[in-house]
């Protein structure tokens, strides 16, 4: 099993340089956002509303991957395609991966903040 | 233009980290943000900061990206406002999606700021690109406009300056497109005093102004002169000298030129360049055609033009068509042309020469079928008809019933004081010239006047032998002697008579030169070969040839000439 990549510091790196003084107020932004997005979720998976799992885990996934957060982004991809392939019967455990790696990426962020 | 200069970009997402970044990016590369939440907020902000472009993220609450890029492409109109569509869909249908909505492009999450700079640079690139084109686009709809108007103006200069003439007459049918001048065809026709009707059928090389330029003096030469009784050849020689003078190279008319007599129901036919026309006979249905024999006008230097004509005697209600080449390049939808052969199968197939006309019109109409209309046929049927027959305004019958002869006399004195100063020849050629019978002759009539009145002026008044002029010596001395004497002569005359006797079918001038002088010894002369060598001697055998009777009287200082001519016009 290949060792899996939380945070890209290369892309981190470079937001930093890009977003300067307003890259703390990103990241909080961003798990602002994916917390939201989360509860959205657990909402969203007890209302067999495929097409707008499918969505918010596509946005979800945008997300992800501009703040670096590559296995979080994968795990959302799988949740999407679960949802587009009307697959269900696994989305539970697909959101509980989702949240732990969450918690992961929050905590590994706010250290990299510093 | 190409500079990045600094724009106004709208960006769309609803995710607030993702907007976050591209705000920054956008602001970064020293542009202005708008932002948006959803497509009815960027729909809403488009409307009123109108940006140059639109990063639009596809998938959001309200209204979605699609239908967003959708209402902001309608409300930019023509202006080209570049969408960028903000996206990790990776499928080629949902990109396909976004391009249908009218997208431009896409950025693909996660964001790259290099990537994003050079779209931005390349998009206002096209921006410039759109909006050059958009000015030329309406600055040529703004030419094309003038243009129509400048050719509406040029129509009306034409038709006053061109009229329709006689087309009108009771035994003319002709089929023209209205701006016909404009494809470079051009129709006149006029009766002459003599009650002949002329017709001149015209192409010009080219299309448009250029075309229809030529076209002007056309007319105003062929009506001025027609009008007043030229003749074919020398209306087609003035015609083609103007054409040759004013049209750049490569520039030129073909031409159809006929002269019909009514009265004898005879054609005179000149073909420079156009397709055969055909007389088309109503008693056999026979078919001759009319084919070129000539280069067209505005080729030839006035010398080498040769006005030479074709005569054909007719029967009443036999039919004359003449056609630019618009029939026979008229083409099918698969390309072919109509061509000449197909035109005389109609003259073949035709039952009654009266509908002939129309079925020509069918018969290139059905084989043009759905082909392009190029609209610039050009055709006209003349009937012969008796000149009782033949309807128009311009056109008085009993007028041309010239039984009575014309008849006129004119006597015209030379005195001394004028001698040297006065030249009378212009002057009494123009008097000449006004008979239309006599235009035509306008040339011999300047030999023979200047002939007999030098030799009454120089051997007779003033007494120079004309034995002088036979050594080069001699003759410059004699034009030394003559000036001498025109500087010193008090006394002397020189008399001009013109008896003009004219009908319909020709006529008589008689010209008779009395002078002062002291006479020769003409029936020594009388009788014996003239002299054609030499520097002397030529002048009066040319007269003779070109005169019907040359007499002497008195003691020779009276000559008397009689030039005729038969009216076969």
């Amino acid at each position: 099993m290949s060792t899996v990549q939380h945070l890209d510091y290369d892309a981190l790196n470079s937001l930093k340089d890009v977003m300067e003084g307003e890259f703390g107020f990103l990241i909080d932004t961003f798990i602002r956002d994916s917390t939201d997005r989360l509860d959205k979720l657990y909402v969203l998976i007890g209302t067999d509303n495929v097409d707008a799992i499918r969505r918010a885990a596509h946005s979800f996934k945008g997300s992800c991957s501009n703040l670096g957060a590559l296995h979080l982004a994968d795990l959302c991809a799988a949740l999407e395609n679960n949802a587009r392939e009307n697959n269900l019967t696994t989305v539970g455990e697909d959101l509980a991966d989702i949240e732990s790696e969450f918690l992961i990426v929050r905590q590994r962020m706010l250290a990299y903040l510093g | 233009m190409n500079d990045l200069r600094s724009l106004k970009i709208l960006v769309a997402d609803d995710t607030d980290a993702d907007r976050l970044i591209l705000e920054t990016i956008v602001r970064k590369e020293g542009h202005h943000v708008f932002s948006a939440k959803n497509g009815l907020e960027a729909v809403e902000i488009f409307k009123q900061q109108r940006p140059d472009i639109v990063l639009l993220d596809a998938l959001m609450p309200e209204l979605d990206g699609f239908d967003a890029a959708r209402q902001i492409k309608e409300l930019a109109g023509d202006e080209l406002v570049p969408i960028i569509f903000l996206t990790s869909l990776q499928d080629t249908e949902s990109l396909v999606h976004c391009l249908d909505a009218g997208g431009d492009d896409f950025l693909s999450k996660p964001y790259n700021r290099v990537i994003l700079k050079a779209k931005i640079k390349s998009f206002n690139r096209m921006r410039g690109l759109h909006s050059t084109m958009l000015t030329q686009r309406d600055l040529l709809a703004q030419h094309h406009q003038r243009l129509l108007q400048e050719q509406t103006v040029a129509k009306q200069v034409f038709d006053n300056v061109a009229h329709s003439g006689c087309l009108n007459a009771s035994n003319v049918r002709f089929f023209l497109s209205s701006l016909a001048v404009f494809n470079g065809d051009v129709v006149v026709a006029a009766i002459r005093p003599n009650g002949n009707m002329m017709v001149l059928l015209g192409d010009f090389t080219g299309h448009g102004l250029p075309a229809a330029i030529g076209a002007m003096p056309l007319a105003s030469t062929f009506y001025g002169m027609v009008h007043k009784g030229f003749s074919m050849s020398d209306v087609l020689r003035e015609i083609n000298k103007k054409l040759k003078a004013i049209l750049p190279i490569g520039l030129f008319c073909c031409a159809t030129m006929i002269d019909f007599n009514f009265r004898r129901k005879r054609i005179k036919v000149w073909n420079g360049g156009l397709p055969a026309g055909v007389i088309y006979r109503d008693s056999d249905h026979t078919v001759i055609p009319l084919r070129s024999t000539h280069l067209p006008l505005g080729v030839l230097q006035d010398k080498s033009f040769k006005d030479d004509v074709q005569v054909y005697d007719l029967q009443r209600h036999d039919r004359i068509f003449m056609w630019s080449d618009g029939i026979h390049e008229a083409r099918n939808s698969d390309g072919e042309m109509f061509g000449e052969e197909r035109l005389f199968e109609l003259f073949e197939e035709n039952e009654s020469s009266q509908s002939a006309f129309d079925e020509i019109l069918l018969g290139v109409k059905n084989f043009i079928g759905s082909g392009e209309q190029d609209d610039d046929l050009s055709m006209i049927e003349i009937i012969m008809e008796s000149p009782e027959n033949v309807s128009h305004p311009a056109y008085n019958y009993s007028q041309q019933n010239q039984s009575l002869p014309v008849e006129w006399e004119m006597r015209f004195e030379v005195t001394p004081t004028s001698f040297k100063s006065f030249d009378p020849l212009p002057f009494l050629l123009n008097v000449l010239t006004e008979e239309p019978d006599l235009r035509g002759f306008s040339g011999s009539l300047f030999t023979i006047l200047s002939e007999l009145y030098s030799n009454a002026l120089e051997h007779g008044v003033l007494g120079l032998s004309g034995d002088l002029k036979k050594s080069p010596e001699g003759f410059s001395e004699y034009y030394l002697r003559r000036e001498q004497l025109l500087n010193e002569i008090t006394t002397g005359f020189v008399h001009i008579y013109f008896t003009y006797s004219a009908n319909i079918d020709g006529g008589t001038l008689t010209l008779r030169v009395e002078d002062s002088g002291p006479g020769f010894d003409f029936l020594s002369r009388q009788g014996k070969e003239i002299s054609t060598t030499g520097y002397s001697g030529r002048g009066i055998g040319i007269v003779e040839k070109l005169c019907q009777t040359v007499r002497y009287y008195g003691s020779g200082n009276k000559v008397e000439v009689v030039f005729a001519w038969i009216n076969d016009d």
